[in-house]
């Protein structure tokens, strides 16, 4: 095991035991809306308000929420979201990465700074806009067209490019040596290399889309093709009064998958964040 | 590979980005320029020509002005907090204390949860009577409060959700940061008999100074970004207290359909968008050390 | 003559019998319509019976109903609809959306339909509260659909504990607050556990605040659409009633009181009286576990109401045959036998007076004399706040109201800065 930096200015003794209380109530104080969530879910509406151990536990919350919308065409439709999205960002993004990386051209860094805008500058803050592209594009209210804005990922060609140029040249040449045109060699030598960054990048990619939700509500208006985030919401927002216990349950149902996959993948996906970040 | 097949393969490689980026990027800032220079249609009647009036309006209009500085207390509020708590979560994590996938565990889902599905589950906590919140501070003896209901109160209350959601995500980079510090430099420090505290800020934290960066800039743009909260949990209220710019831009072009001047809304959050990153890259790019 | 126009009549009657399957040979008539509740509901399978039921009766039409979730939503879907895509051809949407969707140019008045004297009778036949939103200019524009006025919950458990007649709920402002006073319970720190009343604030406080302004004998815009009277005297004592009851009083919670959770907070018996929409009997009655009363909203100088709720609009962009076809679905779901039956289904208004003199409606006010209370407020009842660019203007007073109700205005300042904005706002329509 590789003692951490810090090894030598751990603390110990009391300043150890003050540390890990005071680390302890913050991670519980963390997960505390969580459990809270959890709680009222599984217990009927009465016990929404009140702590009772005895309370009895019900799935009658759960199957309230699902009945009372199309969660799982809201769910098929997430699901087709954020795979046509990686999809598609997995490839422009490798070819602009590579363009980047391993190609001299004039007006590179003036692309490239074009590119970093789009960092500062997402399609979150240009609703207006876009809404009208896609009106006149005719795509309003398709899946596609929520996810168009944000297929070409500047986040992406960045991380991607970074980690091509770290491959070594005589790896590429020898490529070339033996005859292998650029796309091959692309195939063949970078993105094989690439593969931590590519998961990296992926995880932070399907978080991301999975919890998008202004765009997606501005763009869709109907069942076929609303994301599941857009769809809580819609349904959460009843004229006639909040049922807690129906509307926790379905935050659960909803953040369900993502935090089912998020506990059995903790590590995975705990490094694949860590190394998205800037070096 | 000649010169001028080489650029015409990479330009080739950049195209379908290159269109998308325009597409979605470049095109609609500059089209949000000269669109809020033209009315908004209506019916049948075209938009006109109308140059600065939609700015005029936005200066004489109170409630920019009080999403202007929501926003900006906002951002205050939020990011050195958030910042500063997540490198305290990324020390502890690294320490290796008792229960550290615990806590790790505990300190990232915030971040993997749709911030529309935790802000109901905030929205109950805050409900006055007998909301979370309310059934603790009766239990100690505190009186009752309206968090989302009163003036004072609801931005810093959208603050804390922000900050409870946002730590977790930026304690990872620091977590990978520190992780990837050499040992030895604790070694060589403990020889010379610098202090624990000597070494934290005088050696890790402008060593941490890249990942400050990276997270700044997202904690920024996050601050401007990030309004799904609003939608749930107090709509712009009370009386704007909780309006925040890209909410308002939000309300203008799609409950009250005024196009034009959501356009101009919105060119004034793009330029404050574009001074934050230049003078973050300005400013710290000079006070990094890199390894 | 008499045998020529024989056989024109006997060339008319077989062409017409040639052309029969041939008529019926064509397409249905598509008529697909925007309805806002969300998916999956109780209601959608109501409104999808009446599709069925309505084609069955109707075999040339095919009725699509489209459910689009909230009012806000389902006018956002339609004007979207309207500027570029398939636009419904007809839909219900708020009543106060009715300028908005003129100035649109996306709806056309029912008057070039009404030809008959049945159909004329049919128009009259609303209630006139209901009709206030629904005609402008002379022309009708809207037809009632599902109203609702607000009406005063109060729990008569409550009322026993605290000394006051169960059966004799508060008949006037002052009498409110005295109520009130009796039921705000406090524990031995002095903090409430039972408020006296409650009034949300959240979301769309003008709707409440001109049961106020109504009550106190005045009215917030002119009919017209292009006016408002923010800051008339009258409205600003109504207003100043409101806040006294919070700061004067102390029975009326502090702050923003949430539109969402104000049956729950009545459930909870944290608030003894509640003014909220008729809509939310079902509600109350499903979950309230004690003994609850539904009364009129307190008289100031008279009794009143705002209206609220839906009508029925006929779009723009379609062709003659679909808005006939439409027409007579709206006609059709607005007998009185049918008005009836959506009222004891939903918990909105029968919208015309015949409905409430049916069967059907009879014997459920009989098992449920609450039911009634709303009907009973008709009399009084006005139109809602509507005018042009109506969410802005509206939104002007919802912040007013805001700044008033969490002490950060005075109730002169707040609602004199309102009407100063909808004056502003105002200007291109007069």
């Amino acid at each position: 095991m590789v003692e951490t930096a810090t090894g030598v200015y751990a603390p110990h003794g009391v300043a150890r035991s003050l540390e890990t209380i005071a680390a302890w109530v913050l991670g519980v104080l963390w997960i505390l809306p969580l459990v809270y969530a959890f709680w009222t879910a599984f217990h009927p509406s009465a016990f929404s308000t009140r702590l009772a151990w005895d309370a009895p536990l019900t799935l009658d919350n759960f199957v309230s929420a699902w009945r009372a919308a199309p969660f799982a065409r809201y769910f098929a439709n997430t699901v087709i979201l954020v795979t046509m999205v990686l999809a598609a960002q997995l490839v422009l993004v490798t070819l602009a990465a590579y363009a980047f990386a391993r190609f001299d051209f004039p007006g590179r860094n003036v692309a490239f700074a074009l590119v970093l805008v789009q960092l500062m500058i997402m399609p979150d803050v240009l609703i207006v806009e876009n809404y009208r592209t896609m009106t006149v594009l005719g795509l309003k209210d398709t899946i596609l067209s929520i996810g168009l804005p944000y297929m070409a990922s500047a986040f992406g060609i960045f991380l991607l490019r970074q980690t091509f140029k770290t491959v070594p040249r005589e790896l590429d040449e020898a490529a070339r040596v033996e005859g292998c045109s650029p796309l091959q060699t692309l195939w063949k030598v970078y993105v094989p290399l690439a593969r931590p960054t590519y998961l990296a990048y992926a995880l932070v990619s399907v978080s991301y889309h999975w919890n998008n939700f202004l765009w997606p509500l501005i763009i869709t208006d109907s069942v076929e093709s609303r994301p599941v985030t857009v769809g809580l919401q819609v349904f959460s927002s009843t004229d006639q009064g909040i049922d807690w216990s129906i509307i926790c349950a379905a935050t659960l149902l909803t953040t369900g998958p993502l935090l089912f996959a998020f506990l059995l993948f903790q590590r995975q996906f705990v490094q694949s964040f860590m190394r998205a970040g800037i070096r | 590979m000649t010169r001028t097949r080489e650029w015409l393969y990479a330009w080739l490689l950049l195209l379908p980005a290159a269109v998308l980026l325009a597409l979605f990027t470049h095109y609609p800032a500059v089209a949000n320029l000269w669109h809020s220079a033209y009315s908004t249609p209506r019916g049948s009647r075209p938009p006109r020509f109308i140059g600065l009036e939609n700015y005029r309006a936005l200066i004489d209009d109170p409630i920019f002005w009080q999403a202007l500085s929501n926003n900006l207390w906002y951002a205050l509020g939020t990011i050195p907090v958030s910042i500063a708590l997540a490198l305290l979560m990324a020390v502890w994590v690294n320490e290796r204390l008792p229960g550290r996938g615990f806590l790790r565990l505990a300190y990232f889902t915030p971040t993997v949860l749709p911030m529309i599905a935790v802000a109901n589950i905030w929205l109950f906590f805050y409900t006055p009577t007998y909301g979370l919140f309310e059934q603790v501070s009766g239990a100690l003896g505190f009186g009752s409060h309206n968090w989302l209901g009163s003036k004072s109160t609801a931005l810093p209350a959208l603050m804390v959700v922000t900050i409870w959601k946002e730590a977790g995500f930026f304690m990872i980079f620091y977590l990978a940061a520190l992780q990837s510090m050499s040992p030895h430099l604790a070694e060589a420090a403990a020889i010379e008999g610098a202090s624990r505290r000597y070494f934290f800020r005088r050696v890790t934290l402008p060593l941490l100074m890249p990942t400050t960066l990276f997270v700044l800039v997202n904690a920024v743009i996050n601050a401007f970004r990030l309004v799904d909260h609003i939608v749930v949990m107090t709509r712009g209220g009370p009386d704007n207290a909780t309006k925040l710019l890209l909410y308002y831009v939000f309300e203008i072009g799609f409950r009250y359909w005024d196009s034009s001047y959501a356009a101009a809304l919105t060119m004034v959050l793009l330029t404050l968008l574009a001074t934050v990153a230049i003078l973050q890259f300005a400013f710290l790019e000079r006070r990094t050390h890199y390894q | 003559m008499k045998l020529f126009t024989k056989v024109r009549r006997l060339l008319g009657a077989a062409a017409l019998a040639l052309a029969v399957p041939g008529a019926l040979a064509q397409a249905p008539v598509e008529v697909p319509f925007f309805f806002p509740v969300a998916v999956g509901g109780p209601i959608t399978k109501i409104i999808d019976g009446y599709a069925a039921d309505f084609e069955k009766d109707n075999p040339g039409i095919k009725l699509r109903p489209i459910y689009s979730g909230t009012y806000q939503d389902t006018i956002a879907k339609a004007l979207t609809a309207v500027k570029s895509g398939e636009p419904p051809v007809t839909s219900v949407l708020l009543s106060t959306d009715m300028y908005t969707l003129i100035d649109e140019e996306a709806i056309v008045p029912f008057d070039d339909l009404i030809k008959t004297d049945e159909d004329r009778a049919w128009l009259k036949s609303f209630y006139p509260a209901f009709m206030e939103n629904s005609q402008t200019g002379g022309k009708t524009w809207g037809i009632p659909f599902q109203r609702s006025t607000i009406v005063l919950y109060y729990n008569k458990e409550a009322f026993k504990e605290a000394g006051l007649d169960p059966n004799r709920p508060p008949g006037t402002w002052q009498e409110m607050a005295d109520y009130a006073k009796k039921l705000t319970k406090r524990d031995a720190s002095g903090k409430v556990t039972q408020w006296g009343v409650q009034i949300p604030s959240s979301g769309f406080p003008y709707w409440l605040f001109q049961a106020l302004v109504i009550e106190n004998g005045v009215t917030l815009m002119n009919a017209a659409g292009t006016e408002t009277y923010y800051d008339k005297p009258e409205v600003i004592a109504a207003l100043q009633y409101w806040v006294d009851l919070v700061n004067k009083d102390k029975v009326h919670p502090p702050g923003i009181v949430e539109w969402g959770t104000t049956p729950k907070d009545f459930f909870e018996r944290k608030v003894a009286m509640m003014w909220t929409t008729t809509g939310n009997l079902t509600n109350v009655r499903t979950n309230a576990k004690f003994d609850f009363g539904v009364a009129m909203l307190p008289a100031g100088k008279q009794r009143g109401s705002p209206t609220g709720g839906g009508n029925f609009y006929l779009f723009k962009k379609s062709t003659p045959a679909q808005r006939e076809a439409a027409f007579k679905f709206i006609k059709w779901a607005t007998t009185p036998a049918r008005a009836a039956q959506w009222g004891i289904d939903t918990g909105y208004v029968a919208v015309r007076p015949d409905a409430w003199e049916t069967a059907a409606m009879k014997q459920y006010v009989a098992g449920f004399p609450a039911a009634a209370v709303a009907r009973d407020q008709l009399p009084f009842a006005k139109a809602e706040l509507s005018t042009h660019d109506n969410q802005r203007v509206t939104q002007a007073l919802n912040d007013g109201l805001q700044a008033a109700l969490t002490g950060t205005k005075t109730p002169e300042q707040a609602l004199k800065d309102a009407q100063r904005e909808a004056v502003r706002l105002l200007r291109s329509y007069k």
